[in-house]
C-alpha cells in the first residue's frame, strides 16, 4: 500500500525565533483514517498548514503521493482536500458559488463541477441552500458546506482540522457516518480534533504531538491497550452502608458515588461480589472519563517530564 | 496542466466580475452619478466660460480626462477592496491551498479589475455623449492607453491589498497619493497653461502621460509625446506585476 503522506524532518521556526515544529517525521498509509492529537499549541495546525502550504516550512520535507511539495507543488497540492479549523468562506457567496468556484481552482470544468455541487451539497443536507448567501447558514452547516467544498476536486486524501468545533451532538454524529462513509471508498482521512471520543470512535491510527514533537506514533489498537487500569463511577443508593473493597483503590466522593480503579487483568466481578456480600446495591455504572483521554493526558506529562528531565541533566 | 491554469484563471476572473456586478449600486452606478455632474458643472456651466483648450471646446477637453480618471479609481479600488477582503475573511485561502499558480492568482484579480475599469469607462462615455459628440482620432491609442491604465492600477492595487492590514489601509493611497496625482495629472488643464517649472514638474507625475496618452486616442492631441506615455505604461506596469509577483510568492501578508 502506497504512503499518502511521508513527512521527514519537518521544521518550522516562526519570527521572534518560536519553535513550533522541532522537525517531525509522520507517515500516513493509504486509505488510512488518521488522528493527529495534541494539546494547543502543540503544532497540529502548523503542520496541517504546511502540507496545505499555508505555512512556509522552515525545513524538511512533505511527499504527497509520491509527490514532492518542493518538487512538484502543483501536482502535490491537488491531492489534497482541506477543511480547515475557522470558517474561510466568503460570506456573502451562495453555496453553489462557494463550492463551484473551489472546483474551478483546481481546474474542474464548470458542468462537471455543477454535478458534484449537487451530489455533494445533497449527501451533506445543503442543497436545498444552494442559493443562499453562506452567512446565513448555522455553524453546523457552515462546517458541513467546508466539507464538500473541500470535496469537489475529488481528493486522494482529506485533512480535517476540528472539522465538528461547536457542532451539536446530532450533527457530528451525522459528520461521522458520512466520514466513514468517504473513508470507505478510498479516501485517506487525517483529522485532528479536540474530541478524543471522536479519534477514538474513527480513526485507525494515531500519532500524539506536543511542543513541536511527535511523542506518539501507533495504532489507535496499540494505544489503547496501554491503559492497564479504568476508573468507574458506581451509583448507590442515598446513605448506604460505607462500601470496603479489598484489592481495589476506590473512592467515595460522596455518600452515594463510589469511584474505583479496575485493572484490566482484575476485571469488574470482584467489585460487584464484595459489594453484594456487603448488602450494597449498585444503581448503576459509568466510564470516569474517556479512555484516550486518560492516555492522552499521560502521554503529554510524560513527553514534559522527560523533556524537563532531559533539560536538567543537560545543565546539571 | 495548462488546462488546469485555464480554467482556474476563468473561475477567479468570474468570480471577481460576479462580485463587482452584485454590487452594482456601490461599484457602477457612483461613477456615472460623479462624472454626470463633472459634466454639468466643469463642462457646462463654467466651461462655456472657459472657452477653447487645446484646440477644442472645454467639454470635448475633458471629457477623455474624466473617463480616465474613472478607469483609474475602478481598477485600483476593485483589486484593493477585493484581495483586501479575500484576506479578512481567510477565502484568499481557497486560492492559496489549490494548484493554481501566483501568476493565475496576479491575472485572475487585476482582470476582475480591468473588466471593471473598462465597464465604468463605457459607463461615462454613455454619459458623456449626452453633453458632447465624441469622435475618435486614433483608436489603437485609445484602446491600448485604456488598457494598460487599467491593468497598472489593478496591479498597484493588488501590491496595496497584499501590504494592507487593515481597512484603512487601503483608503490611504486612493486618498493621499492617486486622487492628487489625478487632479493634477491634466484632467482638467492643459499643461502649456502651467510656467514652465511646473510643466516640468507636471511630467514626473505618470498621470499626465496616461490621461494625454489617451486624449490623443479622442483628440489627436497631447502635451507629451505618445511614445513616451506607451513607454511609461509599459515601465509601470511591468515593475508593478513584477512586484506582485515577488510579493504573492513570498507570501507576504498571506502565509505565515
Amino acid at each position: 500500500m502506497r504512503n499518502a503522506l511521508e513527512i521527514k524532518g519537518l521544521r518550522k521556526t516562526y519570527r521572534g525565533n518560536v519553535e513550533a515544529l522541532k522537525g517531525i517525521d509522520l507517515t500516513v498509509k493509504e486509505g488510512d483514517f488518521f488522528a493527529l492529537l495534541g494539546p494547543n499549541g502543540a503544532g497540529k495546525s502548523t503542520t496541517i498548514g504546511i502540507i496545505a502550504s499555508l505555512v512556509n516550512k522552515s525545513d524538511g520535507k512533505v511527499v504527497i503521493f509520491g509527490d514532492d511539495m518542493d518538487k512538484d507543488l502543483v501536482k502535490a497540492k491537488s491531492h489534497i482536500g482541506l477543511v480547515p479549523q475557522e470558517f474561510n468562506f466568503n460570506q456573502f457567496e451562495t453555496l453553489l458559488q462557494i463550492v463551484c468556484n473551489q472546483a474551478g481552482y483546481y481546474g474542474v470544468p464548470r458542468p462537471l463541477a455543477l454535478q458534484r455541487a449537487e451530489k455533494y451539497l445533497k449527501q451533506l443536507d445543503l442543497w436545498e441552500k444552494r442559493n443562499m448567501a453562506a452567512r446565513t447558514l448555522s455553524g453546523g452547516m457552515k462546517r458541513r458546506l467546508m466539507i464538500a467544498r473541500a470535496l469537489m476536486h475529488e481528493p486522494k486524501v482529506l485533512i480535517l482540522d476540528e472539522p465538528t468545533a461547536g457542532v451539536d451532538i446530532e450533527i457530528r454524529r451525522s459528520m461521522w457516518t458520512f466520514l466513514q462513509e468517504i473513508n470507505r471508498q478510498g479516501i485517506t482521512i487525517i483529522l485532528t480534533t479536540h474530541y478524543l471520543e471522536e479519534a477514538e470512535m474513527l480513526c485507525r491510527n494515531i500519532a500524539i504531538i506536543d511542543k513541536g514533537r511527535i511523542i506518539e506514533n501507533t495504532s489507535m489498537k496499540g494505544l489503547l491497550s496501554k491503559l492497564n487500569i479504568e476508573t468507574f463511577i458506581l451509583d448507590l443508593p442515598a446513605n448506604s452502608l460505607k462500601p470496603q473493597l479489598q484489592g481495589f483503590a476506590y473512592r467515595q466522593t460522596d455518600d452515594h458515588t463510589l469511584e474505583v480503579d479496575v485493572p484490566k487483568a482484575t476485571g469488574l466481578n470482584g467489585v460487584f461480589s464484595q459489594l453484594s456480600e456487603q448488602g450494597i446495591q449498585v444503581l448503576s455504572m459509568r466510564n470516569k472519563s474517556n479512555r484516550l483521554e486518560e492516555l492522552f493526558v499521560r502521554l503529554v506529562e510524560d513527553g514534559r517530564t522527560q523533556t524537563s528531565a532531559s533539560k536538567e541533566a543537560q545543565h546539571g | 496542466m495548462a488546462n488546469l491554469q485555464f480554467t482556474a484563471l476563468k473561475t477567479l476572473w468570474r468570480k471577481e466580475c460576479t462580485r463587482f456586478l452584485r454590487i452594482w449600486v456601490q461599484t457602477l452606478v457612483p461613477p456615472a452619478i460623479t462624472m454626470s455632474l463633472y459634466f454639468v458643472i466643469f463642462g457646462s456651466l463654467i466651461g462655456s466660460r472657459i472657452g477653447e483648450m487645446g484646440g477644442f471646446s472645454y467639454m470635448e477637453f475633458i471629457v477623455p480626462g474624466l473617463i480616465m480618471m474613472s478607469v483609474i479609481t475602478n481598477a485600483y479600488a476593485n483589486v484593493s477592496s477585493s484581495f483586501f477582503s479575500a484576506k479578512f475573511q481567510r477565502n484568499v485561502e481557497e486560492l492559496l491551498v489549490a494548484p493554481l499558480s501566483n501568476w493565475i492568482i496576479i491575472l485572475g484579480f487585476v482582470g476582475g479589475g480591468v473588466a471593471r475599469a473598462l465597464l465604468v469607462g463605457l459607463i461615462v462615455t454613455l454619459v458623456s455623449l449626452l453633453f458632447v459628440d465624441i469622435q475618435i482620432h486614433h483608436p489603437v491609442m485609445l484602446v491600448a492607453t485604456l488598457v494598460l491604465t487599467a491593468t497598472l492600477f489593478a496591479a498597484a492595487g493588488l501590491v496595496n491589498a497584499v501590504y494592507a492590514k487593515t481597512f484603512d489601509d487601503i483608503s490611504v493611497i486612493p486618498t493621499f497619493v492617486l486622487t492628487p496625482l489625478t487632479y493634477l495629472g491634466g484632467v482638467f488643464y492643459s499643461l502649456i497653461l502651467l510656467p514652465e517649472f511646473w510643466q516640468w514638474v507636471s511630467k514626473a507625475n505618470p498621470i499626465v502621460y496616461m490621461v494625454n496618452g489617451f486624449r490623443y486616442g479622442f483628440l489627436g492631441v497631447s502635451d507629451v509625446g505618445i511614445g513616451t506615455s506607451i513607454a511609461v505604461l509599459l515601465a509601470f506596469n511591468l515593475a508593478l506585476f513584477a512586484t506582485a509577483w515577488h510579493l504573492i510568492n513570498k507570501g507576504v501578508g498571506i502565509r505565515s
